[in-house]
């Protein structure tokens, strides 16, 4: 049975960004109504995902599949499981935001810009929905060119440099990634995922497998120490740059780790669980403090989207640890879920951070936290909405950034008090950069005669912020379909767990 | 040995390129030079007829002339892209020949004659057709490199590459004879079945063939241009003509590929273990050298000759395989290598003006703003070369890599991917100088008059994406043609 779903959301903003690519650079106004109106079709496009998802089953589905490249046994093989879909659901949902929020802060060369944004929306679709691995890498790199084009046209100065290193980055970890599936493909004969999955590997082959995918992962995620490339990045892209890649390609390594490393490589994962965990507390608390230091507000929470998405990988490894060697089903699937929500929760509120920077950004032209000061004086709404979202980054309850954090480091206690101990350290650490970055920029006397002229959110921006802190509230409040949507999935996965498959 | 009247008809194709180039020969010679569009629309013609001849060929006879000239599946494809690539040399190529002057039939009659000593040498079946079809092919080119005769650029590269060529083909010959001594045979089905180190092969001339074999392998490195035989490539893509340098860029470099698999494996497969470390030592070096070296290099020509030394280093990982999936790898990538390439020159002739090479990567600068979409192409071109997915250039490296760990030779497949991130450094630099940089000359791109070229372009730069999406009937033309599912 072919459902061509998938493929209409991953092709329609594409294609549409083709489309875009096409009005020209002098009709900047057709671009935007055209662009907003194919990124809202994709977001009702992907509506049937959710509501259409028999979430009870936690297997694949909308499954399409058609020969790609018969000669060598590549499939167009296409379809989701309760964590793609929660992921894709994100990005359509923050790709309409971000072009809505890029209406007034972009004039130069709209349609290339909101161009890269569709097709860069379809490229992501395509790689949580890909099911053929070929088919993945191809997503996966492919990713790469209109985040270069995006961080390199449109970025800050020194963004040349930012959008070679982002490149390069990338391209270097993920390409060893490409000899571990070749390697695979040897012996399977076979792209599928589910196939790769099944074959019995040696150890030493599983150590050596885990290895090239960390290196194509962590460089995603991007885990300490290979983060480096990321406050770069994040400093020099433009607002809409800052919100994809913090909201939904640091998505994409975690997301790797549960469909490459996990299922193919099981027992190396095992054995070497501890190095990623010791990666991932170094990135919670080391990238914590770095984040206190920062003066920068754009480089801040860049470490801080470090430090927390070393809660995602936490969290895999953790559950995978639980699993392998207590049997504890029930803790393992704790983290794992906990990593998942943690997943979807920080796309929410890193990408409402970086919003709320690009707004105050477009009207002060500077990122300084020292050129602000008594904001909340001149745009109180502003004021509100940015302590809401600091309030989700420290991870306060009844926000989204609690559910997600407090499962993975419940799990973690069971597997170790001291981890856990060290992970909810930087609860505090989160704390204490967040607030004082909202002391220093919100509250206070207002520091300058800029500050004093500033005029509060309109109301575009009013929408996309307000979007963003709905599903944050949300999510913190009533993550039950959130957690519902991938509860089999993530059990399945946790069961997946079980199976060695060393020989 | 008997003459056989039906090996003419094998030959059509040929034939008739060779009957049409006489004909255009001698009709130039009567034409005013403001005539020289017919010349140019008849060699289109004839090289289109005999792409059509090839396709149409239904002829099962497997050899013709006594097993001299092989026909089968991968000459056809290998000569319909060499023929395909010349058509496309002449679309590109007239309107920068006629801005220099340099419009005249020399140009078209020399391309013509490399591209039948091309198809020649793709077919080869004994020792005698490849050096035959070689000379054609590199003797033409030699003159098509110094027909800017007023260039001391020009002249200089000419003559570096006759030097160089000339030699190469010398160490090729002497590596001929010694074959021929060890083997007694001048055909390559013969030297197959001799030369092999296995007992009841030629046992008693091992030395003799292992020198053969490494001559052989020299004379090919130098026509593949693979480091350490890569020094003319450099200068010769600088000096030539950029219209040229496109006609050496890619027709050459899928005519190499042919001439590599009808000695090594057509000639040699029994040695296999013997020229795949040696192809393997070769492609290591260039892919070093060819990427490294190209970091450096502010002249676009240059960067391209730099960029094919460690391109055709991939190609090598491919034919070090030894098995017809290595083999189709290869041959694959090459001729991926030359659509790719014939865009990336094409971007440079576009820009060319009379007075104005186009040929220094700051000349570039601001493309996008000038004109988007060439400079869409040339992105295109630049991440096709780098292996970015969904391009063309990825897919062909994913089956040369595949081809490498298949064959158990893992590091070098680690090398070469290595070298490629070096490699995406300086591919990315050409699309940072267009997209990123303010242009010197803010002013619309004036683009040439030639519609033909600017279209041929267009459709050439959007197959790297449409092919990188739907490369599955290329390869399994490719498979085909070596017999594989």
């Amino acid at each position: 049975m072919n459902s061509w779903l998938l493929s209409l959301v991953i092709w329609l903003p594409i294609v549409g960004g083709a489309i875009v690519s096409l009005v020209g650079n002098a009709r900047a106004d057709t671009a935007r109504w055209l662009s907003l109106a194919i990124a809202i079709a994709t977001l009702i496009a992907s509506v049937p995902l959710l509501t259409g998802y028999d979430a009870s089953a936690g297997t694949m589905q909308f499954l399409e599949s058609h020969v790609w490249i018969g000669a060598i046994a590549a499939n167009y093989h296409l379809g989701v499981d309760g964590i793609s879909i929660a992921l894709i659901a994100l990005t359509t949902f923050t790709t309409v935001l971000v072009i809505i929020g890029a209406w007034d802060s972009v004039h130069e060369r709209v349609n290339q810009y909101l161009a890269a944004f569709l097709i860069l929306e379809g490229l992501m679709i395509g790689v949580f929905a890909a099911l053929d691995a070929l088919l993945f890498y191809v997503f996966f790199e492919g990713m790469l060119i209109p985040m270069f084009i995006i961080i390199g046209i449109w970025g800050g100065p020194r963004r040349v440099y930012a959008t070679l290193k982002f490149f390069l980055y990338t391209f270097f970890g993920s390409i060893f990634m490409l000899i571990a599936l070749i390697y695979l493909f040897m012996h399977t004969h076979s792209w599928e995922l589910a196939d790769m999955a099944k074959l019995p590997l040696s150890a030493t082959v599983q150590a050596w497998l885990f290895f090239a995918f960390l290196a194509g992962f962590a460089i995603k995620v991007p885990m300490w120490p290979v983060h480096t490339w990321l406050p770069d990045a994040h400093v020099e892209a433009p607002t809409g740059g800052s919100v994809i890649l913090a909201a939904i390609m640091l998505k994409i390594g975690g997301y790797g780790f549960i469909r490459f490393s996990l299922p193919i490589t099981p027992d190396a994962s095992q054995e070497y669980a501890w190095v990623v965990v010791a990666m991932s507390l170094i990135a919670v608390i080391y990238i914590g403090f770095v984040a206190l230091v920062q003066e920068d507000m754009k480089k801040l929470i860049a470490y801080s989207s470090v430090s927390h998405m070393g809660f995602v990988t936490l969290g895999v490894f953790i559950s995978l640890a639980l699993v392998r060697n207590g049997g504890n089903n029930e803790a393992a699937y704790l983290g794992m879920s906990g990593a998942m929500v943690q997943m979807i929760s920080h796309g929410f509120i890193s990408g409402a951070m970086f919003a709320s920077v690009g707004v105050i950004y477009d009207r002060m032209h500077t990122r300084m936290i020292r050129d602000y000061g008594g904001v909340a004086n001149t745009m109180p709404w502003f004021a509100a909405l940015w302590v809401l979202f600091s309030m989700a980054n420290c991870g306060l309850p009844g926000t989204s950034g609690f559910v997600g954090e407090f499962m993975v480091i419940l799990a973690s206690f069971q597997m170790n008090p001291w981890v856990s101990a060290a992970a909810a350290f930087t609860l505090i650490l989160g704390a204490a950069y967040t607030l004082w970055l909202v002391k220093r920029v919100i509250f206070g006397a207002v520091a300058n005669d800029h500050v004093a002229h500033l005029k509060d959110i309109n109301s575009r921006e009013a929408l996309m912020l307000g979007a963003f802190a709905a599903a944050v509230l949300l999510f913190g409040i009533w993550p039950a379909p959130l957690t519902h949507l991938m509860d089999a999935s993530i059990r399945h996965i946790v069961d997946q767990l079980l199976v060695v498959k060393a020989v | 040995m008997p003459f056989n009247i039906h090996d003419i008809a094998v030959l059509l194709p040929e034939n008739f390129l060779l009957g049409a180039t006489c004909a255009i020969l001698l009709i130039d010679l009567f034409l005013k030079p403001s005539q020289r569009a017919v010349t140019h629309w008849l060699s289109l013609a004839s090289v289109v007829v005999t792409i059509v001849l090839i396709l149409l060929d239904t002829d099962a006879a497997p050899t013709a002339f006594n097993g001299m000239f092989i026909h089968d599946g991968i000459a056809a494809v290998l000569k319909v892209f060499i023929l395909a690539t010349t058509a496309t040399v002449f679309v590109y190529a007239r309107g920068y020949l006629q801005d220099r002057g340099l419009h005249v039939g020399e140009f078209y009659l020399l391309t013509l004659f490399a591209t039948l000593g091309a198809m020649l040498l793709v077919a080869a079946g004994s020792l005698v057709t490849v050096y035959l079809g070689l000379e054609l092919l590199t003797l033409s080119t030699y003159a098509l490199v110094a027909i800017n005769r007023d260039s001391a650029l020009s002249s200089e590269a000419a003559m570096k590459y006759f030097v160089l060529g000339a030699l190469a083909s010398g160490m090729l010959l002497y590596g001929m004879s010694m074959i021929y001594g060890a083997t007694g045979t001048l055909d390559l089905k013969q030297i197959q079945a001799a030369a092999t180190f296995a007992s009841g092969g030629a046992e008693n001339h091992q030395a003799l063939l292992a020198f053969g074999l490494v001559f052989l392998v020299v004379g090919i490195g130098f026509k593949f241009g693979v480091a350490p035989f890569h020094m003319w490539i450099p200068d010769v893509y600088q000096g030539a003509p950029t219209a040229v340098t496109l006609f050496i860029g890619s027709t050459l470099k899928i005519a190499a590929f042919g001439m590599a698999y009808r000695l090594l494996e057509g000639g040699l497969a029994g040695m296999l273990s013997h020229w795949r470390e040696m192809l393997a030592v070769l492609a290591v070096a260039s892919l070093a050298i060819g990427n490294i070296v190209a970091i450096a290099q502010t002249n676009l020509k240059r960067l391209l000759a730099y960029s094919t030394i460690a391109q055709m280093g991939f190609l090598l990982m491919g034919l070090l395989n030894g098995t017809p999936s290595g083999y189709a790898a290869a041959m694959f990538y090459a001729i991926a290598y030359a659509i790719t390439a014939t865009v990336a020159f094409g971007g440079i002739l576009l820009l060319a003006r009379s007075g104005f090479e186009a040929e220094e990567i700051e000349d570039f600068k601001g493309l996008n703003r000038r004109n988007p979409w060439y400079a869409f192409i040339m992105l295109l071109a630049m991440a096709s070369l780098a292996g970015v997915p969904p391009l063309f250039g990825f897919f062909a490296k994913l089956l040369v890599l595949k081809a490498a760990i298949d064959a158990g030779m893992l590091w070098v497949a680690i090398v070469a991917i290595i070298s490629s991130i070096i490699g995406a450094f300086y591919y990315l630099r050409v699309v940072k100088v267009m997209y990123f940089d303010a242009p010197n000359d803010t002013s619309e791109l004036m683009l040439p008059k030639d519609l033909p070229f600017r279209w041929l372009l267009s459709v050439n730069g959007a197959a790297l994406l449409v092919l990188g999406l739907f490369w599955g009937p290329l390869i399994a033309w490719c498979y085909r043609a070596f017999g594989l599912s």
